[in-house]
């Protein structure tokens, strides 16, 4: 007979003292995991269905829910955990590919945890950033070596192409790709404003430009992935920079996919293919099967837009990541993108999210250190995401030697989300992850732009608190400073991959 | 004169609004207390319409030339000088209903298992901002002056 | 440094450092005399210092190979209590050999640059204190005037000196960190501590420049070397990169463009942290600030000298009667040129 328990991963808890059937719970709860019974005025609640999105436990006027993690009751074994029988039992069942939402959560190490940041003291005074000025401006793009005003050009033309190619940055925080589809237009909207008014970027992700976007255009990454959706000229030209996208930090070497059923009119119309259809982004590009070919897309763009737009790579951090960076940058690229492990995502493969890529710390070490080998780290700016979740993690990867950072989850975790990884389902609670109206009304995108606008504000006071304690008021002398970094309880192959000292050490 | 307007388009159908406008008219203004203990219930001034995934808190509007002013018989119907809200004065009321049936929003009710009169909302005296509004989780219903 | 070019004793430099002595702690004393050398003026002198005998022997194949051997003798030196155990002191009066260049294209300084490089990195117990034409560095462990008298520095003339005294504390003293630290005829003598260390280093690193002293008046020197002589600019562009002025200060500008354009491309010159510096070369002395200025710098002017020091009270050692005596601004350089 065969069949396998599933335990359901959360347990609802109600307080019968304080709960008083207002009935809110199970108005709101898009999985019906709470029931009202007309007959006798009592909400109850079925365990199965609940995600942990914590919504209801959120909005309960009596503090009366609590949502509880259930842990599968499978008998302890280290090798053979609960998820591992069950996940058996699930695929024996149904034959299929198991899903997933947002980033990698399994227990690789967390190389951020293992490196600390120094303090200026006695030699070198701490630098105070109520009182002195603490710059953390940037400009993205790649530059040239010096000043070269060759014949027939002006040096105020010279100055002006080159300006005109730098998108510059009040933060070296970004937001990272989330495409209309995977996430609602309230969500995306929250972005957009949030980006605009705290002098940063978002990015369209794979799901082209919706009309009423093009307004926030001037703060905008537009970005050219395998499926090409929603990609012309207008699209190209509406941003402020180009990012073509090759691969991603949750799924690196297959393509994106979005059902069907997500797919609406809206959707359709942004995104330039039927109502209806699945949204499939294949795993190469399939106009790019080695490296010359994307030489020619690069300057294809730059064509299109006419040389005025940055135009960058994004790349999934992979063994051989130094390598395919470097030959990017020859490629023509003006900023190189890094995803790494722990990089989010709508949906994917759970097998695939959980086991492919490596860390991006490690990643910005190399390709940050083999750019400067080759004499060529100021030919493209280097963009690190996956998986940042405070400003501490922010100045570790400038430190390791990133010029900003995409951040993807903590920008959803500001708007409401809970990480409970069932994006691919369409019916996110907080109205981030879906396209249904009743729930995508639910976020308010006044609201969710100014919480983004809280975050990156209270992150940016947290990274010049930090450089004034560094001794350092201005961000691009912390670019790639390794020096500011120790590492503990690493080994040596580690620490010479981050070129980082151990705690303790001097100089 | 400040209002409170709808944007339906942040209404998550959740109603919340009508859970606190019941705190906040019964006696005790605690919820459990309001909800198991007292009876009867106090009801709700404001009431979330709905139709398909369209949802929207409704309550008095307060209206400049409002209709039930000139149908109460009584004058228990009065504007506050100082909000310019439009008040029903529970005690002057006699239960003749004409004001529910010119009010042209619907927004008055009947207290049937109390004292048999109207119910309506007052724009929450005493308070700064209206309960309905302070509560909304998604600024669904805001407080502002008319533009 | 006296900007006709009169040469003048050192005598002056010593008077001038030894009124500063409670700012060291005996752990690092230097100078450099430009001028020293007026017979030599074409030769390339490099000041090299050995631990060993042994390591002497095997590194003159290595300079004789890469230049012609003018002339070399050991630095006169005189045996004083306060150094003990100094290594040996040599100097060489040197021509490159220019077919030994690696291209048509490597230029006379960038041949010396590199073949300077590889004896620092490669040779054991080996280090080239200063690579100039018609000057030199003295320097060791020890408070200056001691170091001035063990160099016997009093018998040389100049018309540039500069001096500096040490309180180490990244790196331990040795011979080699004391200041001024020295490439081709840059000399630099700094107080105050580089933050964007890290940064600057891997910055150079791009352009052939090995830093491998860990102590950060190095990557100062380097910077000196790559923005003025490789990238031919201007001391004043050169304080603007090594001392940016705040964006906010830019926005404010007439040329706005130009500095934006020099910050966004030279970001990882600049350098963070308290410091003030003096580099000078044959034809001129600078003195600079960090832009908020952490660290004090005094200059002053009297006929036609010029004077920068940490404390005024050095200059007026030195100097009783200035004609004009000021602070330099944060970022602001201050430069004397040889006429």
């Amino acid at each position: 007979m065969a069949k396998g328990k599933i335990t359901p991963e959360f347990k609802i808890l109600r307080d019968m003292e304080k709960c008083v059937s207002c009935q809110v719970c199970h108005r709101v709860c898009s999985n019906d995991a709470h029931l009202y019974d007309r007959e006798t005025g009592v909400v109850t609640s079925e365990d199965s269905r609940c995600v942990g999105c914590h919504f209801c436990e959120n909005l309960c006027p009596t503090g009366a829910l609590g949502i509880r993690r259930n842990p599968s009751e499978i008998k302890l074994n280290a090798l053979w955990s609960g998820r591992a029988v069950e996940d058996i039992a699930r695929q024996s069942a149904t034959g299929g590919v198991l899903l997933t939402g947002m980033g990698n959560d399994r227990p690789f190490p967390v190389y951020f945890d293992h490196l600390l940041l120094n303090a200026s003291q006695v030699t070198n005074p701490s630098i105070d950033p109520l009182r002195e000025p603490m710059e953390l401006k940037t400009y993205l793009g790649g530059k040239p070596d010096r000043l070269e005003v060759k014949e027939g050009q002006t040096r105020e033309k010279v100055l002006k192409s080159f300006l005109s190619s730098q998108i510059p940055l009040e933060t070296p925080i970004l937001f990272s790709a989330m495409s209309y589809g995977s996430i609602s237009l309230n969500a995306v909207k929250s972005l957009a404003m949030a980006a605009r008014e705290s002098g940063t970027l978002w990015n369209t992700g794979e799901g082209g430009l919706h009309p009423d976007l093009y307004p926030f255009g001037p703060n905008l990454v537009v970005q050219v992935a395998s499926g090409r959706f929603g990609v012309h000229k207008d699209y190209l030209e509406a941003g402020a920079a180009i990012e073509i996208k090759i691969g991603q930090g949750a799924k690196p070497g297959i393509g994106g996919h979005l059902p069907g059923e997500k797919v609406t009119e809206e959707i359709s119309r942004t995104r330039m293919i039927p109502e209806g259809t699945d949204a499939l982004s294949p795993a190469p590009h399939h106009d790019i099967y080695s490296i010359e070919d994307l030489k020619q897309l690069i300057y294809a763009l730059k064509e299109a837009v006419r040389y005025r737009k940055p135009v960058g790579v994004k790349i999934a951090a992979v063994h051989n990541v130094a390598p395919i960076a470097s030959g990017i940058v020859r490629a023509g690229a003006d900023f190189v993108v890094i995803d790494g492990l722990r990089g989010g995502t709508g949906a994917a493969p759970r097998v695939i999210r959980d086991h492919v890529g490596i860390p991006i710390e490690l990643a910005i070490s190399v390709v940050d250190q083999r750019l400067r080998e080759e004499g060529q780290r100021n030919r493209a700016s280097l963009i690190a995401a996956g998986g940042f979740r405070n400003s501490a993690d922010v100045v570790k990867a400038v430190a390791l030697g990133a010029d900003a950072v995409y951040v993807g989850t903590a920008a959803l975790v500001a708007l409401g989300c809970h990480v409970c990884q069932k994006c691919y389902t369409g019916k996110c609670n907080w109205g981030i992850a879906t396209q249904d109206p009743y729930l995508t009304k639910r976020l308010n995108p006044q609201i969710g732009a100014r919480r983004l606008v809280n975050l990156l504000r209270a992150w940016s006071l947290e990274i010049k608190e930090m450089l004034g304690g560094m001794g350092i008021n201005a961000l691009e002398s912390l670019r790639g400073n390794r020096e500011q970094l120790r590492a503990v309880g690493l080994g040596e192959t580690d620490m010479r991959i981050l070129g980082v000292k151990p705690a303790g050490e001097a100089w | 004169m400040k209002k409170i307007f709808i944007h339906e388009e942040y209404c998550m159908n959740c109603r919340l609004c009508e859970v606190h406008c019941i705190v906040q008219n019964s006696k005790t203004r605690n919820i459990i207390k309001a909800y198991k203990g007292e009876s009867p219930k106090p009801i709700s001034r404001v009431l979330v319409e709905e139709q398909g995934y369209l949802s929207f808190a409704l309550q008095c509007r307060h209206c400049e030339d409002a209709p039930c002013l000139d149908a109460c018989i009584t004058g228990a119907m009065h504007r506050d000088p100082d909000r310019g809200a439009v008040l029903a004065d529970e005690e002057r009321c006699v239960g003749c209903w004409m004001c529910i049936m010119v009010c042209p929003f619907g927004v008055i009710s009947r207290n049937v298992e109390g004292k048999r009169v109207i119910s309506k909302c007052n724009l929450c005296q005493g308070e700064e901002i209206p309960v309905c509004v302070k509560n909304c989780p998604n600024e669904a219903i805001v407080f502002e002056e008319e533009k | 440094m006296n900007r006709e070019g009169k040469a003048f004793s050192g005598e002056v430099i010593i008077r001038a450092i030894t009124s500063l002595h409670e700012r060291s702690n005996g752990l690092g004393g230097g100078f450099a005399g430009y001028g020293i050398y007026p017979d030599h003026k074409e030769d390339y002198a490099f000041h090299v210092l050995y631990e060993t005998e042994e390591s002497r022997k095997l590194t003159k194949p290595a300079l004789e190979g890469n230049y012609q051997l003018i002339q070399e003798e050991p630095i006169p030196t005189r045996q004083i209590d306060a150094v003990q155990n100094p290594p040996l002191v040599w100097r060489y009066f040197l021509r490159p050999r220019l077919e030994r260049r690696i291209s048509s294209v490597e230029s006379e300084e960038d041949f010396v640059v590199r073949t300077v490089m590889e004896i620092n990195q490669k040779k054991e117990g080996v280090f080239v204190a200063s690579s100039g034409k018609n000057m030199g560095i003295f320097k060791g462990v020890g408070y200056p005037e001691e170091i001035a008298d063990f160099y016997r520095l009093e018998e040389y003339r100049g018309y540039l000196w500069t001096a500096h005294g040490r309180f180490p504390t990244n790196t331990p003293g040795w011979w080699g960190g004391a200041h001024p630290f020295g490439l081709l005829d840059w000399s630099v003598v700094h107080n105050g501590e580089i933050s964007s260390y890290g940064t600057n280093r891997r910055y150079l690193k791009n352009f052939g420049y090995d830093c491998a002293f860990y102590t950060d008046t190095e990557v100062v020197t380097y910077l000196f070397d790559l923005l003025h002589r490789k990238h031919q600019m201007a001391f004043p562009l050169v304080a603007n990169i090594l001392a940016a002025p705040l964006w906010d200060e830019i926005e404010r500008m007439e040329d706005k463009e130009f500095y934006q354009f020099l910050r966004a491309v030279y970001g990882s010159a600049l350098l963070n942290g308290p410091f003030a510096v003096i580099a000078a070369h044959n034809q001129a002395m600078v003195g600079l600030n960090d832009r908020i200025k952490l660290r004090p710098l005094v200059a002053a002017e009297w006929q036609e000298n010029l004077y920068i020091a940490s404390e005024e009270s050095a200059i007026r050692e030195v100097c009783p009667d200035p004609d004009r005596v000021w602070a330099p601004e944060a970022g602001e350089p201050v430069i004397g040129y040889l006429r």
